[in-house]
Parts: structure tokens; C-alpha cells; sequence
């Protein structure tokens, strides 16, 4: 459709232009108050064009956190953060591709059963069974660990449910053709079905990624101690509660630090992220 | 290289359903078999049960002497082409070829000259790095034939190989599958429910219907001497035509038409009987035999010829004339069929009247 209609075209770029505008400076203050001395930030009305203090502040978080809120590092807590949120994707990808493959592949007993109490727990949101799972986990000694953060979150009805439906697009001559050629079940699925959903599976990871990363109720009960916090909880924490002031400008650096993972995993993976939504190769 | 035996073979599902009746054939070594019928004949289950896909309810299956009913489908040495070839995407021509005999851990050098002689008689050497979506259907057919050749199996199992393809790849197709067989050799089941297919690759063919196998036999004995209404009808194309009609005395009466019974036939010839004539066998204007008139209804030309169609009695006759001498829709025709050419069956049991 070609048509010149210039008031259209203005219209909708000014709409999308407002939206991007929308978005964009909620981010661009937050970058800008991450830049500027505590001083600067409090005036009102703060300033909009960046600060010199960039470097200060940024290296004051990482290293030390806030003086006047929590003085933990954030550094490791982006450490931590990364590696829950890693184990909570790989962990929930490896668990819902092996369940799928059982569930559409093998005829047992009560399969459609075993299907539908999975189905059923996507309708339970996590808080739900928070107080049990937290009983779980504190009676197995998970508390204050990596193992605590990562296992209790790892089962996912929703990977699985996607996984399974990628499965029934699978022409099954394909099973029965590796059938004759002598593949086994675990050499059908490392050899076909899995490099089928490679795509899948990216479009999983950074869904699960972002997922894992801002998690906040879940690490904010399983943790008690500062080397285990993750810098979700770190960004909170340093807002001083009470009659203390917080400097915002540190917690805004903080903010943009917990920003930059999720953000660097969509844009590294955005080719794969995109193909797995759209496109099934077969 | 092996021979197929099936004995009175049968499945049904659980839910009491049975598909095969109960089918029986030995099928030589090096024979090329065609299974023929409608679809949901149960020919493709058949296909299935010798490949191992599907269990055997009842009967015995053997492949080379050797009975597989609790064989699982990678150690009865057969290879199947699948009517969507089945190809696995991510894989190169050549590793798709090569997956079965990898599985097989069979030494690398062993591999490459029997992917490359596969290669070479399925003019796919240019080919061999491509993934299958980079290729046309017809590449892809022959693909998945490569791969059912480099395992050099007992047995070649067709399901509908030739289905997805248009309809000059599919003769063309056709022709290679007939090469291919003269060349290696190998037992050859094809399923289709193209008759043209049976007729022109089969040694022998079965033809199935509802999960009977109605008659077994080389396509031109199977075309002369059709065992049932059914496959009279199925064999050939445009199908036979029958005239339903009532005994009377030593001849068939349909409508105004009396058609004498061959003398052989007379002596246990049912009340109800259904001749039968090809629309081939039907030649115009008068002559030895019997004579057939009607006043043309429709026509379709087809080029090289036409199909006259016309009522007489209760049934429709069609006549194949030649292309350029097609009748007006009204005009009154003639034709005749020579006695030899006319098929008598029993209308209520759908078999042929034999002597």
C-alpha cells in the first residue's frame, strides 16, 4: 500500500515519538540522577543534563553501597543476582524440555494426568505457596544459599506447556524415521529434537533471564545475610527508612546496574529471540 | 535382499476396531509390491505393521525367514520413505544420509562411499551440503530415497512417496523409483492410492479395501480379471462401467438390453448380476459382439481422446472415443464390445462370476 497522505504520517509519528518519549525519560532521569552529587539531586526542581559525578558514584556502589542506607557492595550482588538468574533459567529450560519430551513422546500411565497437574500449577502464582515452599527449603537447609535462590523457582509449568506444543508441530515420521535408523529415545532427543529447538529455547532463556533477575519476594525471604542479597534487594535496602534522607543518586546507579544485564541479554540475543517467537524450522 | 512373508495378518486397536482383516502374501525377493487402495483401506497401517511402527495384533510377519512380530523397527534391516520424506531439517543432505550408518557406528571411510554412491545414482552430488529446506520436493523425495539406499536394507517400505509431488515431478519420480529397482534389486513395498502407480511400478500389487486385501496379482491380470466389483472399479482409469441387471433364461437383462451369459457362467449364476465393460474396450459403430446404443449426455474431451457418457438401462456407460471425432451432447451412438471383453459379477456378493 503506497499512499502520501502527510498528515497521517505526522500524526503517527508523533504518536510514536510521544511513546518513545513515554518510556525513554523515566530512564534518561534515572541515568541523569545517577550522574549528579547528592546535593544536586535533592534540589528541586533536579537538574536534567547529566553530572561530572559519574565515575564517584558508580565506583561508591559497587564497591562500598550507600552511607547513609545499606553499606553493602552491590558488585557482589550482581554477582549474585547473575548467577540466579543463569540457574533459573538454564535449570527451568533443562526440567520443562526434559518433561515435555516425556509427556508428548512415551505412552505411560496417566500421562494426560501428569500433563494437566502441570497445566493446572500456571494458574498458581508463586505467593501462593510461598509459606510452604519457604518451610521446604529452611527444612532442607537452603537458606542463605545458591541452592535456595535457584531450586525452588526451577520447576516451570510454562516452559513446559511451550515446549510441549513445539514438540506436536514435530511431523511424527520424524520419530519414526529415527526409529529406523536405529536412534534410541536419548539420541532422538540430543540429535533431532533438540537442535530443532534451539530457537525455542533462546526465546526461552531471555524470558527466564529477566524472570530470574527480578525476582524480589522469593530472595528477600530465602536471605538473611548481606553476601547472599541480590541487587533487586540491594536497590531497596538502600532506601533509608525513617527520618534519614537517601541519596538517590547512588540508588539510581544502583538501579542502572541492575538495568544493564537484562537489557545487554535482549540485545545480544535479540536475532534468536525474535526467531524463536516467530519462526519453527521443519 | 530377503523375501516378506505375511501371514494371516491383523490388527485392531483397543477400541475394538479391527483395520486388517486378516491379510496374507509372500512377497518374492527383489519383487516390487504395490499396495493399493482408497484411502483409509488400511494400506499404510499394513506398510507400518512390516515396518515395525505399528504392532501386529494377530498373524506373523517375516522378513528373510526371520519372524519379526517383537522386533523392534531398527534391527528388521528395512528402510522406509515417508510420504513428508521426514528429512531431518538441521541436518545437511549428507548428514541425513549418513545418520542411520553413524548410529550404526560404521567406520567413516565406509560412510563417505556409500553416501557418495547413493550420491551419484540419485544425482544428488551437488547437493550434498545443502539443508533440506534448500532444496524442491522432488530433490527432497530423492533425499530420503538416498537415505533408505545407503543402508543397503532387506527391504525398501514406501508410504505415499510420491504424494506431495506435482504431477510431472511425480511421473518423473516414478520413472527414477522403476530405474532404481531394475538397479538394485532390493524387495520393494510401495503403498499408494494411486492406481496409475500400481499399474506401472508393481510386479505384482495388492489391492486393499476396508482392510481386505480383495486380490494379489501382476497389474495386467489384475486389469483383465478383476476379482471383485471393487477392484474392477478401483483398476483402471476412467473406472469400468457397470450395468446392473436380472437374470433371464441364459442372459443378463439390463433395461432393453439382453447380454448372454457365457456358457461356463450359466450353470451358477445368481438372480442379480452387474456386467462390467471398460470404457476402452468399447468400440464405436457396429460389429462382432454386442452392440451397445445410447444418445450422448456429456462429453469430456481430453485431448488425445474423449469420454462419451450415456445412460443404458440403469446404469451410465462411458466410452473413450478418439479426440478429434467427439460427438454432439444428444447424438444417438453406437458401439460394440467383443463378447471376451465383458466381466459378469454377483451384485449382491461383489464377486466375479467364475466358472
Amino acid at each position: 500500500m503506497v499512499e502520501n497522505r502527510p498528515w497521517a504520517d505526522f500524526t503517527a509519528h508523533a504518536i510514536l515519538l510521544i511513546g518513545v518519549a513515554v518510556i525513554a525519560f523515566p530512564l534518561y532521569v534515572t541515568f541523569v540522577a545517577s550522574t549528579l552529587a547528592y546535593d544536586d539531586v535533592v534540589t528541586v526542581p533536579m537538574r536534567l543534563t547529566p553530572g561530572d559525578q559519574l565515575v564517584e558514584n558508580y565506583s561508591q556502589v559497587l564497591k562500598a553501597g550507600s552511607a547513609k542506607g545499606s553499606h553493602a557492595a552491590v558488585l557482589p550482588m550482581l554477582i549474585n543476582s547473575f548467577f540466579m538468574a543463569m540457574g533459573v533459567a538454564i535449570g527451568k529450560i533443562a526440567i520443562s524440555i526434559i518433561s515435555a519430551f516425556a509427556i508428548v513422546y512415551f505412552r505411560f500411565p496417566l500421562r494426560n494426568f501428569f500433563f494437566w497437574m502441570i497445566f493446572v500449577t500456571l494458574m498458581l502464582p508463586i505467593e501462593v505457596r510461598i509459606i510452604p515452599t519457604f518451610k521446604v527449603a529452611a527444612d532442607l537447609h537452603l537458606l542463605d544459599s545458591y541452592a535456595g535462590l535457584i531450586l525452588p523457582l526451577i520447576a516451570s509449568a510454562t516452559a513446559t506447556f511451550l515446549f510441549r506444543q513445539f514438540y506436536l508441530t514435530v511431523p511424527d515420521e520424524l520419530a519414526e524415521a529415527a526409529r529406523i535408523d536405529g536412534a534410541g529415545p536419548i539420541r532422538f532427543f540430543w540429535d533431532v529434537l533438540l537442535p530443532l529447538s534451539k530457537t525455542n529455547i533462546a526465546a526461552l532463556f531471555v524470558i527466564l533471564f529477566i524472570l530470574g533477575w527480578n525476582q524480589y519476594l522469593w530472595p528477600l525471604l530465602i536471605t538473611s545475610e548481606e553476601s547472599m542479597y541480590t541487587v533487586v534487594i540491594g536497590i531497596k535496602r538502600m532506601i533509608a527508612g525513617g527520618d534519614a534522607t537517601s541519596e538517590w543518586n547512588l540508588i539510581m546507579a544502583t538501579a542502572m546496574l541492575a538495568l544493564l544485564p537484562p537489557a545487554l541479554v535482549v540485545v545480544l540475543m535479540q536475532k534468536w529471540f525474535v526467531k524463536g517467537l516467530v519462526e519453527t524450522e521443519k | 535382499m530377503a523375501e516378506i512373508v505375511l501371514k494371516d495378518v491383523k490388527k485392531s486397536y483397543t477400541t475394538g476396531v479391527l483395520v486388517i482383516h486378516g491379510v496374507s502374501a509372500a512377497i518374492a525377493d527383489g519383487e516390487f509390491i504395490v499396495i493399493v487402495g482408497p484411502s483409509g483401506c488400511g494400506k499404510s497401517t499394513l506398510l507400518r505393521m512390516i515396518a515395525g511402527l505399528e504392532t501386529i495384533t494377530s498373524g506373523e510377519i517375516s522378513i528373510g525367514g526371520r519372524v519379526v512380530n517383537d522386533v523392534e523397527p531398527k534391527d528388521r534391516n528395512i528402510a522406509m520413505v515417508f510420504q513428508n520424506y521426514a528429512l531431518y531439517p538441521h541436518m545437511t543432505v549428507y548428514e541425513n544420509m549418513s545418520y542411520g550408518l553413524r548410529i550404526r557406528r560404521m567406520p567413516g571411510e565406509e560412510i563417505r562411499k556409500r553416501v557418495e554412491n547413493a550420491a551419484k545414482i540419485l544425482e544428488l552430488g551437488h547437493l550434498l551440503e545443502r539443508k533440506p529446506r534448500q532444496l524442491s520436493g522432488g530433490q527432497r523425495q530423492r533425499v530420503a530415497m538416498g537415505r533408505a539406499i545407503v543402508r543397503e536394507p532387506a527391504a525398501f517400505l514406501f508410504d505415499e512417496p510420491l504424494s506431495n509431488l506435482d504431477a510431472k515431478l511425480r511421473v518423473q519420480m516414478r520413472l527414477e523409483i522403476q530405474k532404481l529397482h531394475r538397479e538394485l534389486r532390493t524387495t520393494s513395498i510401495f503403498v499408494t492410492h494411486d492406481q496409475v502407480e500400481a499399474m506401472t511400478l508393481a510386479d505384482r500389487m495388492i489391492v486393499m479395501n476396508a482392510g481386505v486385501a480383495e486380490q494379489v496379482g501382476r497389474p495386467i491380470d489384475v486389469y483383465d480379471d478383476p476379482n471383485t466389483l471393487y477392484v474392477a472399479g478401483f483398476i483402471g482409469s476412467p473406472a469400468m462401467n457397470f450395468l446392473p441387471g436380472r437374470r433371464s433364461g441364459d442372459s443378463v437383462e439390463v433395461g432393453a438390453l439382453r447380454i448372454p451369459l457365457p456358457a461356463e457362467l450359466r450353470a451358477r449364476a445368481p438372480e442379480s448380476i452387474t456386467v462390467g465393460i471398460r470404457p476402452e474396450h468399447l468400440q464405436a459403430g457396429t460389429g462382432e459382439g454386442l452392440t451397445f446404443s445410447f444418445n450422448v449426455e456429456t462429453v469430456e474431451a481430453l485431448g488425445a481422446d474423449s469420454l462419451v457418457h450415456g445412460k443404458v438401462g440403469d446404469g451410465t456407460l462411458i466410452a473413450r472415443v478418439d479426440g478429434h471425432a467427439t460427438p454432439a451432447i444428444g447424438a444417438p451412438l453406437t458401439f460394440h464390445a467383443r463378447p471376451g471383453m465383458l466381466h459378469f459379477f454377483d451384485t449382491a456378493t461383489g464377486h466375479r462370476l467364475r466358472g
